[in-house]
């Protein structure tokens, strides 16, 4: 049975078998392109910017303009979409500052992003830094979605946030207290805890300022523009973020067996910042999203052949978790192509049975 | 008494880039900052045991390679999170067009 716990037994099991903070397997790239690869500009993530921002000015203007009736529904799921789904890419991407070239900017789009998506953006740095070190590791990483065997009731309440949303409303009610969750101490360094304090601090003045308005009004419609979207919103994110890892290895130190790249339309593609290329960012986290679909195009050769669709990544992923539900210990493993270096078997015992 | 030490030649370090040197059983970052400068500092982040010799330079700010912790190169001061401890810097000289250090 895995103890995801940072914590717990598995933790310290991981470290003593050498996979925490492990040397990870890339692919081969000369320097200069990756360089190339590597480059940070601005413009991208401005016009990317402008577009979400001003998508969601119109959808929640639209929605606020047709309210009560059922026609602005529509522009409500639309803007939900945006504010629950695609503030997790953008929180993602401005966290690892790749986005834009100018550290204000990354900054700035970091912090609203955190404040949608409801994770403290100071907490949440320190966290997703151990998810980069120790990726799928039980007892290490502190962002495993979906664990083994699956909790099948937490996961499908998520796609309407109903499970880490509130959790992360919690969690800042407590920071605004003063207090740390104990595993966020393991994270998250002395000098950087009162500034998760203040962040939580200012969040709940935001949120009691919605809720009194709504109350002053008479109508909820504040809160379709604050804070319920991310419940309502949430399932594009759910959807794509599943997609990353699940029924995939663990306990493996090589991204090509516990990440997942999938083939997406254009429009998820927006909403998720090209974060379906997720091998490619695992194995490389200084591209930045505009480039993810160069740096497959260069790599792909050493990877598993991409999944074409959500779809079919929910066709191959879903009965691996059912039969993990069921107990067995077994993941989804992916055929290298001949072009591709082979994964290093010896270091990967932990993880249980292929499936095929 | 510390010696200057020989560690490559000035162009084999392209401008806004950095090469790692292992000597003595250490192991160094050498910069070339885009104002035609050079400067060492330790190999490996202070966040976790990762080699800077494959981030990315921008400006004067070398970028980890792991989790895009930064560090200013000239005074290995740390500069975003997650590091937080500062880098080990070296003095350089160039010397008949190659890049000396002197480590003690
Ligand atoms: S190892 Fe350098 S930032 Fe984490």
């Amino acid at each position: 049975m895995r103890n995801y716990s940072l914590i717990g037994p598995d933790a310290e099991r991981a470290v003593a078998a050498g996979l925490a903070a492990a040397d990870w397997y890339h692919s081969d790239i000369p320097r200069k392109e990756m360089k190339a690869l590597m480059a940070r500009e601005d413009g991208p993530a401005i016009r990317d910017t402008a577009v979400l921002y001003g998508a969601m000015i119109l959808f929640a203007g639209l929605g606020t303009w047709l309210w009560p009736s059922l026609w602005s529904a529509p522009f409500w799921l639309a803007y939900g979409v945006l504010y629950g789904s695609a503030s997790d890419s953008r929180w993602h991407e401005c966290g690892h500052g790749t986005a834009f070239r100018t550290a204000w900017m990354n900054n700035a789009v970091y912090h609203i992003a955190s404040f949608m998506i409801v994770r403290n953006p100071v907490t949440w740095r320190w966290s997703h830094a151990r998810h980069h070190t120790d990726t799928i590791i039980v007892g290490r990483d502190p962002e495993i979605a979906v664990m083994r065997p699956p909790a099948a009731l937490r996961l499908l309440s998520n796609f309407f946030g109903l499970a880490d949303a509130w959790a992360g409303w919690r969690r800042m009610l407590l920071n605004a207290s003063g207090r740390l969750a104990p595993e966020e101490a393991t994270f998250i360094p002395e000098s950087d805890r009162p500034k998760v304090v203040a962040v939580a601090r200012v969040w709940v003045l935001i949120y009691a300022a919605t809720i009194a308005l709504a109350l002053w009004t008479g109508s909820i419609l504040p809160l379709m523009v604050i804070g319920l979207p991310r419940l309502y919103g949430a399932w594009h994110h759910v959807m794509t973020g599943l997609l990353q890892h699940g029924g995939l290895a663990d306990n493996v130190i090589d991204h090509r067996l516990n990440s997942r790249t999938v083939y997406m339309n254009p429009i998820s593609r927006f909403i998720y910042w090209n974060m379906n290329y997720h091998i490619e960012h695992h194995m490389f986290p200084m591209v930045p999203y505009h480039r993810l679909p160069d740096l497959h195009e260069r790599i792909r050769g050493d990877l598993p052949v991409p999944t074409p669709s959500i779809w079919a990544g929910y066709r191959e992923m879903l009965p691996v978790l059912m039969r993990q539900l069921r107990g067995e210990e077994l993941f989804l493993k992916r055929a290298l192509p001949a072009t591709a270096r082979p994964y290093r078997e010896e270091l990967h015992l932990a993880s249980g049975q292929p499936a095929e | 008494m510390t010696d200057w030490i020989d560690a490559c030649a000035t162009d084999e370090i392209d401008e806004e880039d950095v090469i790692r040197f292992d000597h003595a059983g250490r192991t160094y970052a050498i910069y070339h900052s885009p104002d035609g400068e050079f400067f060492c500092t330790d190999g490996l982040c202070t966040h976790e045991q990762v080699h800077l010799a494959e981030g990315l330079v921008m400006d004067h700010v070398i970028e980890c390679p792991k989790h895009n912790g930064q560090f200013d190169y000239r005074t290995g001061e740390a500069k975003r999170a997650p590091v937080c401890v500062n880098l080990a810097t070296y003095p350089t000289r160039v010397e008949g067009g190659r890049v000396q250090i002197k480590v003690s």
